[in-house]
């Protein structure tokens, strides 16, 4: 499949010359206000979406396919029923059969439509076979155990490269599924693009570079697990309270799933225990929706730990076959990249996240002339992918930035040197940005803004680059030091839209409502800044509420890195709608014009006469006394660029060559968000990203039994990095001002769990010789790394 | 059963099933700041201070607790007087979803009870079954290192030291 066109860029009217440049002279941007939720949060008051109490509420629990793959011959479900406190159970049977997907993506969605609510057919351990609510979990979960299910167990696949291949099981072979790219050979999605001539190019090339890289099955683990409630409202609506990161996209597809108007649905996101990526996604809220239309009931779904490992979304295991080309001088040429996403028993986001494994990363080398990228994700019977933070481009950084060493070294080249003489710069684009977007084809882009170069100076000062690169220690333990390069984006551009409304109170507050999603990331404080910064009052003056489909704007939602970027901006027009409002009440009460006043500090000032008025008493006067009117504006705004955030990390690492433990010694990351809305919080963006992408590079992994089982479903068994782990970590923000987002502002919530695998894999080759192309790099990894490399036969 | 407990200074009887778990019974009396991440005691999410000492309520059936004194993050302080740890934990940047916030203030204010001068390593340690996945621990260690200062400080000033 060649990318689908994107729709033109419309002709916008050319942007008001900027005359600002960086963030000095902010009054609210750009300073650490108080978390606008953080005190509630402390104190343990905050309300999450279980931390309410419902009245009659039913527990629903599911019954899960024990089998990787196979069809139901027959499910009895006499025996549950009878069970005193069962309310209702759910089943192919019973439902109606709407294929859909479950990615929380705009309209239409790139995903396949592969997915029932319930179906005969199971396609890997963990698949639904039944949800049965009742009056406490535990006769929930009784009662599925006495459903009787009869299964043709059939042949299963769980490796991706052999699911590609003639011959393999099916995975989906339903008639009436839609949007995969060739069912038939376990095909969910395909993406090819060339720019120049890649076989060309490798020809000439003075070099050429080849290798495989792997990167396995990771669960976000959110601390809040999924959970929903759901019940009707006082009109008989579905009101759906999820924690969810796209609350609007819960609402379309629960009533397309639920086969009812979107108005007769209601989603609330209260606050939301983390998401990742995970939250992205919509498979449970429409069974509990189904159980409370059913019952007439408030319905639960909350998943335990292990269901959030083996039931709910993962990310993508990838393994990405890397080419390149490069000449004597260290120019690379041409840049080839072969990504097969492995996205489990159904494609949810299977497109999308394979085409980023390419459209992210590959746009960094720029000077390449000759950029190919092919992209498959391929159907198994193992857990199902989904979106998680950095959604393709931690793929395709691992793959990308673990060879940039190997072409130094085999170069003589320091690896910091080589990426100075390719990166992407300033005022500079790339081929690929035009060519391959999320999906379909891209949006052209040039670099606004770029603070790259200053990045990995700065970095490689504050990790003692030239020292530590050289000096390995005595002994068995060996330290080295390693860095990678990354850029991710902002929003996706020509999709993705968020809105905003703004309205003025009496007292000279003003509600800000946004269909944002916080999550966690603190976009509640950071959208809040931008209004207050836009209306010249302080941050508490605004009051922000977020997420509620009947009461808030519609947004997309919390992904892609979008929304600082995408709904703030949104949130600065409605501010700056409101604040002209705001001059022309003053204009009439002061009786001068417009342009001669400015707002300060709540107030409206004559520029001539410095006379003030107060926003409470323009307030007053638009509400109660003259030409009354509510001072408020809507506004959405929707982007034709993704400005790429930029990020240097440098790894130091301990390697005992006797264990092959690998120790994470300091880990530095030099960012360029653009202007940092604030600057704890978006230190704190990077700091959570890269723990977790160094606990993906270290320890996380999903261990599979040969029935396709994952069989360490827990905390205790899935190591999660803890303060026990933490390294001396450092966050540098490198200012820069990128001039389409509001105040300069452009993404970081993903970029930095994209450098710990490469990073750490090459700190583990400085230190001790070694490179490793599969993470995590277990000490039974790097130990049979080290004794192969020292065994005789290698030399 | 019967189950008699102080909550947060407060006394209490339950009646209980001896299955229930300590994490249950408060939660459904309203103590929601508690939170479930895992219920195998792995995450530190529901933690609570029982009889001095930072437990997972998850893990431990309500009926152990009998006779207890039992302090949840909503007696740690509340948004009009908040503790030093959970101020510190808000100025610091340590909180982002805030889900596991509650049981690590709970982690963080044992400990300083216990040892008001810890040392980092100290804190680590203390903080170490508490997972979070969104701060990446960074500016939680700096808040309750904070957190420490200023309840030294509070407690000099309540001693007459200052």
């Amino acid at each position: 499949m060649s990318p689908v066109k994107s729709p033109a860029r419309p002709k916008k009217p050319a942007r008001p010359v900027k005359s600002r440049n960086s963030a000095a002279g902010f009054k609210v941007v750009n300073h650490n206000v108080e978390k606008v939720d953080g005190i509630c949060l402390a104190t343990g008051v905050a309300q999450f979406v279980d931390d309410r109490k419902f009245p009659g509420l039913l527990f629903i629990k599911f019954l899960y396919s024990p089998h990787a793959h196979a069809r139901i011959t027959k499910i009895d479900t006499t025996h549950a029923e009878q069970l005193k406190g069962v309310r209702c159970i759910l089943h192919y049977g019973n439902v109606p059969r709407v294929l859909h997907t479950t990615a929380g993506q705009g309209y239409p969605e790139p995903s396949p439509y592969d997915a029932a609510m319930f179906d005969s057919k199971v396609r890997y351990v963990g698949d639904r076979v039944a949800a049965v609510a009742a009056e406490t979990s535990d006769i929930a979960e009784e009662a599925c155990r006495l459903i009787k299910v009869e299964y043709d167990v059939l042949p299963a696949v769980f490796d991706p490269e052999e699911a590609i291949k003639a011959g393999a099981p099916v995975i989906h072979d339903e008639p009436d599924l839609r949007g995969a790219h060739d069912a038939k050979r376990n095909m969910a999605a395909h993406v090819g693009i060339e720019v120049g001539s890649v076989e060309k190019g490798l020809a000439k090339a003075d070099h050429r570079f080849e290798d495989r890289y792997e990167l396995g099955y990771a669960q976000h683990c959110p601390i809040e697990p999924h959970v929903c409630i759901t019940y009707l409202d006082d009109r008989d609506r579905l009101v759906i309270r999820t924690s969810t990161q796209v609350p609007f996209h819960a609402r379309r597809i629960c009533a397309q799933v639920l086969q009812i108007p979107e108005g007769q649905i209601r989603v609330i996101k209260p606050r939301i225990g983390g998401g990742f990526g995970a939250k992205q996604e919509v498979f449970l809220e429409y069974v509990a929706g189904l159980v409370t239309l059913r019952t007439r009931r408030p319905a639960k779904i909350e998943q335990t730990r292990a269901e959030e490992f083996y039931a709910s979304r993962t990310r993508h295991p990838h393994i990405v076959n890397m080419r390149i080309g490069v000449k004597k001088n260290g120019m690379i040429e041409t840049l080839d990249m072969k990504a097969l996403s492995n996205t489990g028993a159904y494609g949810t986001h299977s497109l999308t996240v394979v085409c980023n494994c390419g459209s992210k990363a590959l746009p960094l080398y720029n000077k390449a002339k000759n950029v190919g990228f092919i992209g498959e994700a391929a159907y198994t019977n193992l857990p199902v992918g989904g979106a998680y933070r950095g959604y393709g481009g931690t793929q395709g950084f691992y793959a990308l930035e673990s060879m940039m060493d190997d072409i130094a070294e085999k170069l003589g080249m320091d690896p910091l040197a080589l990426r100075r003489k390719n990166h992407i710069r300033l005022g500079e684009s790339s081929p690929v940005f035009a060519a391959l977007g999320e999906g379909k084809e891209g949006y052209d882009q040039a670099m606004a803004s770029c603070k790259l170069s200053e990045c990995i100076d700065i970095g490689e000062k504050e990790i003692n680059w030239a020292v530590e690169r050289k000096n390995h220690g005595r002994g068995p333990v060996k330290t080295g030091v390693g860095c990678a390069i990354l850029m991710q984006g902002s929003g996706i551009p020509g999709i993705d839209m968020g809105g905003a409304t703004v309205k003025l109170n009496e007292d000279g507050s003003f509600n800000l409502l946004v269909g944002a999603t916080d999550l966690g990331t603190g976009s509640d404080t950071v959208l809040a800044q931008i209004a207050a910064e836009a209306l010249a009052v302080p941050v508490g003056k605004i009051l922000i509420y977020s997420s509620d489909t009947d009461f808030t704007p519609f947004d997309v939602g919390a992904y892609a890195s979008s929304t600082t970027y995408i709904s703030g901006g949104a949130v600065k027009k409605a501010a700056e709608n409101v604040r002209r409002q705001i001059l022309s009440v003053a204009a009439e009460i002061l009786s001068e014009k417009a342009d001669n006043l400015a707002c300060s500090d709540g107030h409206v000032v004559s520029k001539k006469t410095k006379k003030k008025i107060s926003y409470r008493n323009i307030s007053l006067r638009s509400l109660y006394s003259r030409n009354q009117f509510q001072i408020e504006a809507t506004e959405s705004h929707v982007s034709y660029v993704s400005p790429p955030p930029f990020a240097a990390h440098f790894a130091k690492v301990a390697v005992d060559t006797e264990t092959g433990l690998v120790k994470l010694l300091k880990y530095v990351m030099t960012v360029d968000c653009g202007v940092a809305i604030h600057p704890k919080l978006a230190e704190g963006q990077a700091e959570g990203a890269a723990m977790n992408g160094i606990s993906y590079a270290l320890t996380e992994e999903f261990i599979f039994n040969a029935r396709g089982a994952m069989v360490n479903a827990s905390f205790l068994d899935y190591k999660l990095f803890s303060t026990r782990d933490l390294p001396e970590m450092k966050t540098i923000l490198v200012p820069s001002y990128e001039p389409n987002g509001p105040f300069g502002a452009k993404s970081i919530a993903e970029i930095n769990i994209n450098g710990p695998a490469p990073a750490i894999g090459n700190a583990i080759k400085n230190a001790c010789g070694v490179r490793l192309r599969s993470i995590p790099y277990t000490p039974e990894k790097v130990l049979k790394a080290i004794r192969r490399q020292s065994a005789p036969a290698a030399a | 059963m019967k189950l008699n407990v102080a909550i947060n200074g407060e006394a209490k009887e339950f009646d209980i099933h001896p299955k229930d778990m300590l994490l249950d019974v408060l939660r459904d009396d309203g103590y929601t700041g508690v939170k479930r991440g895992c219920s195998t005691g792995d995450c530190g999410a529901c933690a609570i201070i029982l009889d001095g000492k930072a437990v997972n309520s998850c893990i431990l059936f309500a009926a152990q607790a009998e006779g207890g004194k039992i302090t949840t993050v909503e007696g740690i302080g509340n948004p009009k007087v908040p503790s030093p740890v959970q101020r510190e934990m808000t100025d610091a940047g340590g909180i982002q979803c805030g889900f596991c916030v509650p049981g690590i203030v709970v982690s963080a204010t044992a400990l300083i009870d216990e040892n008001p001068e810890p040392t980092e390593d100290e804190i680590r340690e203390a903080l170490d079954g508490n997972l979070c996945r969104c701060t990446g621990y960074v500016k939680q260690i700096e808040a309750i290192t904070l957190a420490v200062k200023e309840t030294r400080k509070t407690r000099g000033a309540r001693l007459g030291v200052a």
